[in-house]
Parts: structure tokens; C-alpha cells; sequence
């Protein structure tokens, strides 16, 4: 037998949240509304740290961080919460000038994790030629092809991650992962831009569990790039884990209009931010609730 | 003229689905929900090769009505966006968006209002509309067809390319920019004009090329004749009804108004 007792990459949320730094370029999984980790999310929120730069197809992640005041830069092709299409916190934080940005296309993010998962200094697109994005200095360099064609590229830059924080819904204690939701998005590139990854998985279970001959498909990454995990039950909420559990619209109403007023930011904050995870849930509504939400339309 | 009564969300569909006719076999993506139901439109009458997806990300075999689940219909195929990226990056899909603001070269506007350090409206955010401008095309909607919308000058944040010169070197436009169709409120615009300008394709029924000169921050082409935007059939009006069973068509304009104006507003 292979002796594992080194392989426990188990963690709490909490401790996660410890081995971030100040200053730290964190990328962000999921996409917008779905499968984001949230409660990590809301450990970070919680925490000393500071003058984060966040990478994230984003949704209320980013708001939250926004709100808390972790942001020092963010990169990003959008922020929304689909059903809301506007976040509230982002825009806040946007008018008021207190963000660094990196506005990028929703490929070209793609395009730079994959970069630095491939541990290139750039890769080459066409795309933001004819727009805007291109005035932002990052993205001021240009490569022309080598070949006959001559053709001249945007040299994009590796968006190199020092953490990913990722949501799975299945691991054994060694980050053997499982993401059973209908779309992967990004997270694989997220772990393998990333010096170290952390993920928070709905259930822990033993390595014969996740019965990989059956769900290959659904290991995202091999268990060398997870560094650590933390067994954290809707974890995402109030985005989605389908199929686990659906977005919770009724909170992202509650959610949205913690964005009216300061005050408003720190009642929600002390009801669902400031809260150990037992109350957490029991704040939005409880188990029964939160397992049962309905599939939204996109 | 028939005497078959329409809405103008239903005007507007029947327009936008033209903007999918001659595609073929493509990916084809209305951004919102009139956009949407024109592309499913267009797959249930002329097109019937466009694949078209429940907005997540399964290909269904018979387009999605919008507020129904994919569990309620057959699924063709799989569409996560690491998919849609690979795919539209080779060029095979046509979408139709929504954006904020739209310029005399097409280029538009989703990202921000004002200064983009700080603005004065932050919106979304460029999403994919950078690279899906260069590589495949693209027609655009527009619910309200304003000054604010059409904008003089540029747009204040360029997030999808258009045919400004001034931004290629060598004034080359790129391969795949391919601007189409602009489906307004007023009227159908292409980009037909001398050098890509913005024309005026077909006015809706009783609006006039006045309201939407006026109504636009740029001067439009205007050819000699322009044909009156063609009313939907009773047969589209009753594919409409069954490719939107629940009526969103008749929650996204202000008060579902009727597709022929009377008199132009004042």
C-alpha cells in the first residue's frame, strides 16, 4: 500500500483563508452565477488581508471583495449576476474609481491562464484589435508573425495566479477532484496558472467513492495542482453547484440591495458574511430550503 | 397591406430573423430575449440547420423557448464555453447582442459610460465582445433607437471592433469583421453605405426617415428607396406564438405597443 498519510491536503475554509498573503493575484472559478466558492469568498472577506488583485469571469465574488474593500486591481471580462445583469457592488466600486482594472475579453482571460499554465510569457490574439482594451498598457505589445501572412498580433501577457480558489463538488482527501456541473468553464486553467490551488468540495468521500472509471470526464485536474481542500456543504451558495443545488435568486434579491447604502452593505455583511458557516446556511434559509431551489432559466 | 394585427416586439422579430437567412449550418446567438426568439425564428422557418442553445449549455434540437427548461425538450449537443470560445474563434456563428451605445462604424459599447477609470455608469464589461467582432459576424438590437443610443462621435468605451479605419494599421480592416444586420424600434440598418456607413435598410410601418435620422447621432445613407419593413405572416406570427409560449415578447418593449404606428409621434 502507498503510504498517503502525507497526502491529507485537508483544510478548513478558514485555514485556506490563512495561507493567503496581502498582495496576492488570486484567480476566481466559476462563471458569474455558478459554482463559485463562496464561502471562501466570504473567509476572505472576513479576513486582514489586503490589496488583492482578483482574476474572475465574475458574479458576486467580486462584488463581495469589492464591498469588503480586498480589491487593489481586477481582471475581468464582465461582472454580473446574469439574472441581474449589472452587479451592484462592482458598479459601486467602479464609480467611486477604487478599483485598478484589467478590462479583457472573455477569450483573452482564457487566453492568459492558459499562457501561464503553459509557463509562456505571453500568447498571441487577434482579439481587442479595433477596441479599447488595447489603450490599457498591459496589453500594449504587439508580435508579428514570423510566417509569410506578416501579420501583426496582441501579445498577450500570462496571467500567472499565486492561488486559485476553486468550488468541485466531489474530493477524497488527496484532491482527487469531481466537478459534476454541466459546464467545467475555466477552472482547469484557473489551477494550472496557479502556484497553489484551493479547493472547497460539497462532500469529501473516500477515493473509491468518486468512482473515476465512471466520471473521468469529470476530474478536472490532476491531484498534483490541488493543494489543498476543505469540505464546505453549499459552499457556493448562493450561486449554483448543479447539480447539487440551483442559484438561490431569492438571496441575490437580498444581495443586490445590500448594495443601496453602507448601512445596508453592513446588515448584510453581519447576517451573511460575518457568520460561521452553520449560521450562514441557516441565515439563507437552511438545508431543506437551499437544496430544493428551483433550476432559473438563462 | 393585410389586415393581419401585430405587435412591434413581433415586428421585431420577424426583422431580426432575417439577420440568420443565409447562414447555414452556424451557431446561432440572440443575446436577449426578442433576439432570441428571432433566431429561433429563423431555425424553425428558413434555416433550419442553425444550432441554436438553451443559454447555458446544451444545443436543442427544437429551439428553446425563453422561460422553459432543457430538461423539457430533446438535446442535440454540447456547448460549454471553452466550446463556444473554440468555436467562434473559427469563425461559425452569427450573433445578435444588445449593446448600450453603437457609432457610425459599429463599434459598441457595453462596458462603461463616461471616464473608464471612473465611470459614470459602469455596465458590464467587454464580455466576448472583442473577439467575437473579429471573428464571426455580428447584427445588432436595439429597443430604443435614441441619440443616446446612436451616438455622434464614438462610443465611450470600444468593446466590439467596427469599420473605423483609424483603429488598423494600414486602415486594413480585420478578416472576420463582418457587421451585419441592426434591428431598432424605428427601423432595419446595415452596413451597406460607401466604405461599411451605416444605411438605412427598411422602415418600420408608419415611421418615417425623418424620426429616424433625428433620432440617430450620425448621419445614415439613404438610399433612393426605402422599402417599408415587411409586416410578419399569419404563419410567423403563429410559429412566434409557439417558439414563446409564455409571451416574454410582450414584457420587453413599454407597453407591448402595436407593430403599425398612427401618426408619427410628435
Amino acid at each position: 500500500m502507498t503510504d498517503m498519510t502525507t497526502l491529507d491536503k485537508r483544510l478548513t475554509v478558514e485555514e485556506i483563508a490563512g495561507r493567503l498573503k496581502n498582495g496576492m493575484t488570486i484567480g476566481i472559478g466559476g462563471w458569474a452565477t455558478r459554482r463559485k466558492p463562496m464561502a471562501l469568498v466570504r473567509a476572505i472577506a472576513r479576513s486582514n488581508l489586503k490589496d488583492l488583485t482578483i482574476v474572475s469571469y465574475g458574479g458576486p465574488d467580486v462584488g463581495i471583495l469589492a464591498a469588503a474593500g480586498k480589491i487593489r486591481k481586477l481582471i475581468f471580462a464582465f461582472v454580473s449576476l446574469d439574472h441581474y445583469p449589472l452587479e451592484p457592488h462592482f458598479r459601486n466600486a467602479r464609480q467611486a474609481g477604487a478599483l485598478q482594472i484589467l478590462e479583457l475579453d472573455e477569450g483573452m482571460l482564457h487566453w492568459g491562464l492558459r499562457a501561464a499554465a503553459m509557463r509562456m510569457p505571453f500568447l498571441p490574439t487577434r482579439i481587442g484589435i479595433g477596441t479599447d482594451l488595447l489603450k490599457q498598457p498591459e496589453l500594449s505589445n504587439r508580435v508579428t508573425s514570423p510566417f509569410a501572412d506578416g501579420e501583426e498580433f496582441v501579445a498577450l501577457p500570462a496571467l500567472k495566479l499565486d492561488a486559485a480558489l476553486l468550488h468541485v463538488h466531489r474530493s477524497d482527501a488527496r484532491g482527487n477532484v469531481l466537478t459534476l456541473s454541466p459546464d467545467p468553464f475555466f477552472d482547469e486553467l484557473f489551477a494550472r496558472a496557479a502556484d497553489a490551488t484551493y479547493v472547497t468540495a460539497e462532500k469529501i468521500v473516500p477515493t473509491a467513492e468518486l468512482n473515476l472509471p465512471a466520471n473521468a470526464r469529470y476530474n478536472l485536474v490532476e491531484r498534483a495542482l490541488i493543494t489543498g481542500v476543505a469540505e464546505q456543504k453549499f459552499g457556493a451558495h448562493p450561486t449554483s453547484a448543479a447539480p447539487d443545488y440551483q442559484l438561490d435568486l431569492k438571496h441575490l434579491k437580498i444581495y443586490t440591495e445590500s448594495a443601496a447604502s453602507p448601512e445596508a452593505w453592513a446588515a448584510y455583511r453581519a447576517s451573511f458574511v460575518d457568520v460561521p458557516s452553520a449560521a450562514y446556511l441557516a441565515a439563507a434559509g437552511g438545508e431543506e430550503a437551499v437544496s430544493t431551489l428551483p433550476k432559473p432559466f438563462y | 397591406m393585410s389586415n393581419i394585427e401585430f405587435s412591434l416586439a413581433e415586428l421585431l422579430i420577424v426583422a431580426g430573423a432575417e439577420a440568420w437567412r443565409h447562414d447555414g449550418e452556424v451557431m446561432g446567438t440572440g443575446i436577449g430575449p426578442l433576439p432570441r426568439i428571432a433566431v429561433s425564428l429563423a431555425k424553425a422557418s428558413f434555416n433550419p440547420k442553425l444550432a441554436t442553445t438553451d443559454g447555458e449549455c446544451w444545443y436543442t434540437s427544437d429551439p428553446l423557448p425563453p422561460g422553459m427548461k432543457v430538461a423539457d425538450v430533446e438535446v442535440e449537443g454540447w456547448s460549454p464555453y471553452e466550446r463556444v470560445f473554440s468555436g467562434l474563434w473559427g469563425g461559425r456563428r452569427h450573433a445578435m447582442g444588445a449593446p448600450v451605445q453603437l457609432d457610425r462604424f459599429g463599434q459598441s459599447n457595453i462596458s462603461a459610460i463616461g471616464d473608464h477609470a471612473k465611470p459614470k455608469a459602469a455596465m458590464l464589461g467587454a464580455r466576448g465582445f472583442p473577439g467575437n467582432s473579429i471573428h464571426h459576424p455580428n447584427s445588432f438590437f436595439f429597443p430604443q433607437h435614441t441619440t443616446r443610443a446612436f451616438v455622434a462621435g464614438e462610443v465611450d468605451y470600444v468593446c466590439s471592433a467596427g469599420y473605423n479605419p483609424a483603429r488598423y494599421p494600414g486602415g486594413k480592416f480585420p478578416a472576420g469583421l463582418d457587421l451585419r444586420l441592426i434591428v431598432t424600434e424605428l427601423a432595419v440598418l446595415d452596413f451597406r453605405g460607401k466604405n461599411h456607413a451605416i444605411r438605412v435598410r427598411s422602415l418600420h410601418p408608419g415611421v418615417s426617415l425623418e424620426q429616424v435620422c433625428d433620432n440617430t447621432g450620425f448621419p445614415l445613407e439613404r438610399p433612393e428607396t426605402i422599402p417599408t419593413t415587411p409586416a410578419p405572416t399569419a404563419e410567423q406570427l403563429a410559429l412566434i406564438a409557439r417558439l414563446d409560449p409564455r409571451s416574454v415578447r410582450k414584457t420587453v418593449l413599454k407597453n407591448d405597443p402595436p407593430g403599425i404606428r398612427q401618426e408619427s409621434a410628435a
